[in-house]
């Protein structure tokens, strides 16, 4: 098995899955600074993958009422308030407000951070190594799909992936999450969350050419002095291998509630494998002295 | 305090985890750990029993591991979100997956128990018996270690961050476990074996724990609070009295050895239901995903900037 199979820089985990001409492959640029929080694309994944209703419950975090990705939610906008950085007060997004008005919204000293989460299709995908039944397998297009007929919920994808991403539904056992809208990929459509999306916060396409795309936008922010502008995700040599959705961020990704340094578990599995074996070996290595050292110091004639 | 928004944290999204813990049953799943590592570590010891002529303590352990195997079989089936497609385990061979190669062990290893135990019991086809003996002896360290990487094939703060010291606490508690059912149902003048096992399993357990803690930092605090701490301290109390019970008196009293031994087998689930508690208290706090990133990104820096 070759290394990079688990882990580290994998520039065509389709063909390296046995997609033999595999088109190129596609992702989401996620660009939260153009995000309004608008939703349209919670709801337009739902309304497209019939996904069903997960929870009517106010949750008291800003306008978040979805709370984060799981089974039945696929896309989830985060609302943070919080204090404006020193430094700056506005993105650079429209024009400044000359008419005069009431400036209470910029004076509050407050700004929104919007986002919209998804499944980041990682290049070395933890859910899809570890799935036990090979439900979960890599599309033609790169991306991280569960096969509904498949899945047995036997859950263990759950807790591998890194981002907190894929769940079980409870009322159904299986394990569901973002399919990056395969069935709109093969018939050439982009995802349903990226085309209802207005301000195209969610940008879908070549993964190669967001890549481009994403690092002339954070420069055009930075040379805006929007310092913080960042990209999460991106890196081909990350711990996942490169998120096939990564995202334009304006805060460190802990606050976003996206972990800081992920890294797909497996990439440790040869040395875990070798451990189990060395304690194996020990078990039975013990059990042997277990029964060595009564045959010696015991008088003859014992046990 | 006036009701209100909760305040803003630069350390997670509102207080919510950043993984998703296991939505696995504790019952079953530590369950499965305790069972399938008494059976295996069972079907090692009833093997040097065989081999050694206590052939009382072989037919225990023979059909413990059979009882144990089943019994674990059950619970992880029961543990599916959809039972009546555990066939899709086999459906695939797959060495990435812990759980794939767990359920091919156990379909080779539940046999092999089930013949063992079988001729055994009736005293027929002693050859197929011997053989299956062996096989499961062989297959039962595999089973009773592979849990460990199970567990820590993910990214549970808990269990992955362990995952070199996991398989040998593993191993160390199916030893007690099994040394303990051997306590229980053999006699007295055939289980000095087990109380030997008992001691090493005692001494690895603590062993491999406190390299577990040490490894984890800030992340051991799991293994010590609620109701991880509960458990990992029984465990940690039922092991060492089964062992000072099982040298002290093991020989001399039937009583005292089974007494020692129900000790022993109540310290192994405990450390399995406490690492299992101790993952998911890991996993439902976000600090225990993000700190120990952040310290590894800072380390990554350092070592750039050197
Ligand atoms: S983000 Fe999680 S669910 Fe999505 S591909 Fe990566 S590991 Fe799988
Ligand atoms: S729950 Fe389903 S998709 Fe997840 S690992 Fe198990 S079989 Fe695979």
């Amino acid at each position: 098995m070759r290394d990079n199979l688990l882990s580290g820089p994998e520039p065509d985990p389709a063909r390296d899955a046995g997609h033999q001409d595999a088109p190129p492959r596609v992702g989401f640029f996620t660009d939260t600074s153009v995000c309004i929080g608008c939703k349209a694309c919670e709801v337009a994944c739902k309304e497209w993958n019939a996904v069903p209703e997960d929870g009517m419950a106010l949750t008291g975090m800003s306008y978040d009422n979805t709370g984060g990705l799981g089974a039945s939610t696929w896309r989830h906008v985060a609302f943070i308030e919080q204090p404006v950085p020193a430094g700056r007060t506005r993105l650079p997004l429209v024009e400044p407000d000359t008419r005069g008005g009431d400036g209470a919204a910029e004076d509050s000293g407050m700004r929104w951070l919007m986002s919209s989460d998804v499944c980041k299709h990682c290049t070395h995908a933890a859910c899809l190594d570890v799935c036990p039944t090979g439900s979960l397998f890599r599309t033609e297009f790169g991306t991280v799909v569960v096969q509904e007929d498949i899945c047995n919920g036997c859950g263990v994808c759950v807790p591998a992936c890194p981002y907190g991403v894929i769940e079980q539904r409870p009322t159904d056992g299986r394990a569901f999450k973002c399919t990056l809208c395969y069935d709109r990929l093969g018939a050439g459509q982009e995802p349903a969350c990226a085309k209802a999306c207005p301000t195209e916060s969610i940008q879908f396409g070549p993964l190669d050419e967001l890549r481009e795309r994403a690092a002339l936008r954070v420069d055009q922010l930075h040379e805006a002095g929007v310092a913080e502008a960042r990209l999460y995700g991106h890196e081909p040599d990350n711990g996942v291998g490169g998120d096939g959705a990564f995202f334009l961020l304006l805060d460190e990704p802990e606050v976003y509630g996206l972990p800081p340094d992920p890294v797909v578990t497996t990439r440790d599995l040869g040395t875990m494998w070798r451990h189990a074996g060395m304690a194996a070996l020990s078990l039975a290595g013990g059990a042997a002295l277990s029964f060595a050292l009564p045959a010696l110091t015991r008088p003859k004639g014992r046990r | 305090m006036t009701p209100g928004p909760p305040a803003a944290r630069t350390d997670s999204y509102y207080g919510r985890p950043v993984i998703k813990a296991p939505a696995w049953s504790a019952q079953d799943i530590a369950g499965y750990f305790f069972l399938g590592g008494l059976a295996g570590a069972g079907s090692v010891l009833a093997a040097g029993a065989q081999l050694t002529g206590r052939t009382t303590t072989a037919r225990a352990l023979k059909v413990s591991s059979l009882a144990a195997v089943g019994l674990s079989a059950a619970a992880l089936v029961h543990d599916l979100g959809r039972p009546s497609r555990f066939p899709h385990m086999l459906r695939v061979f797959k060495p990435t997956s812990p759980m794939s190669m767990g359920s091919w062990l156990l379909s080779a290893y539940g046999p092999a128990a089930g013949a063992a135990a079988l001729t055994s019991v009736t005293g027929r086809l002693p050859r197929t018996g011997a053989a299956a003996t062996a096989a499961a002896a062989l297959l039962g360290p595999a089973l009773a270690t592979y849990t460990a990487v199970l567990a820590a094939d993910t990214a549970v703060p808990a269990w992955h961050g362990a995952h070199r010291e996991l398989p040998y606490l593993f191993a160390a508690s199916a030893t007690a476990a099994a040394s303990g059912m051997a306590l229980l149902t053999g006699p007295p003048r055939e289980n000095a074996p087990a109380r030997c096992a008992a001691v090493f399993a005692a001494v690895a357990e603590d062993t491999a724990f406190r390299a577990a803690e040490r490894r984890l930092g800030s992340v051991a605090v799991t293994y010590r609070e609620g109701r991880a701490g509960r458990l990992m301290r029984a465990a940690r109390t039922l092991t060492a009295a089964g062992t000072a019970g099982a040298v002290l008196f093991g020989h001399r009293s039937r009583p005292a050895a089974a007494a020692a031994g129900l000790a022993l087998l109540a310290g192994s689930a405990c450390t399995r239901f406490g690492v299992f508690a101790a993952g998911i208290a890991s996993a439902e706090d976000p600090a225990h995903t993000v700190g120990p990133q952040r310290e590894a990104l800072a380390r990554r820096r350092t070592t750039l900037a050197q």
